[in-house]
């Protein structure tokens, strides 16, 4: 092989190399994740078992500022059958977070993510991002953002989900 | 051509090939965006600023709205 055609290759291959994550739909199991909270570690496969709430969250994201006290309401009411709302946090700095929290807190388990290695894995295409995942490790529904008229259908999610 | 004339045009097409790796921004990315300042009626004070010297200097008006834009959070 001449060297042009080397160089042609090797360039063609390089846009190969952002390839974006496959979808993670309903019926598919939940990617791993390992990340750190302020009350320790979080890790998905620990919580097998229990049907999990996974919300991506950010402190510029308006949504997300009136999806937490729907979150709180949850946690309180399904928390005894057998639901974990986990809440990962995308932002880049920890004091956006952090500020965001002292406003709106959280009565469920937090995660930081500043890399934004986990929203990559599970295929984020909007802010808010939830996933319900079942006992099994498998995801129920993937939904994105959060509007007043779509809370009912999540909280009857997770009702069903607990049944 | 002139054989170094070639290779600095392979090596710019080598570097400029690079781009094509650049991708928008992720969703969880767009923290700047969010910012209000970067609305395109963010600042009411600079559009009237900017409303006075297109009337004054260009002698036109109008074609300031409504304002647009979006990135995804709404």
């Amino acid at each position: 092989m001449n060297r042009l055609s080397a160089i042609t290759l090797a360039m063609s291959a390089s846009l190969f190399a952002a390839l974006p994550a496959a979808a993670v739909e309903a019926g598919a199991p939940a990617p791993e994740f390992t990340l750190s909270g302020p009350r320790g570690t979080v890790n998905l496969a620990a919580l097998k078992g229990k049907v999990v709430y996974l919300d991506f969250w950010a402190s510029w994201c308006g949504p997300c500022r009136q999806s937490f006290p729907w979150m709180n309401d949850m946690q309180a009411k399904y928390g005894a059958k057998g639901l974990q709302v986990v809440g990962v946090n995308l932002d880049a700095k920890r004091a956006d977070a952090d500020k965001f929290l002292a406003e709106v807190p959280a009565n469920f388990t937090l995660a930081f993510d500043a890399q934004g290695e986990t929203p990559r894995r599970y295929a984020v295409k909007g802010m808010p991002t939830s996933l319900l995942i079942g006992p099994d490790g498998k995801v129920i529904q993937v939904h994105a953002g959060f509007r007043e008229e779509e809370r009912k259908q999540l909280e009857d999610a997770i009702a069903a989900a607990l049944k | 051509m002139h054989h170094r004339t070639f290779a600095a045009l392979l090596l710019l097409s080598a570097c400029l090939a690079g781009c094509s790796v650049f991708q928008p921004p992720q969703p969880w990315e767009k923290g700047l965006l969010a910012k209000p300042e970067m609305t395109l009626g963010g600042d009411a004070l600079e559009q009237r600023f900017d409303q006075h010297i297109l009337n004054s200097k260009e002698a036109a008006a109008g074609g300031s709205g409504v304002g647009g834009g979006g990135c995804g959070c709404n």
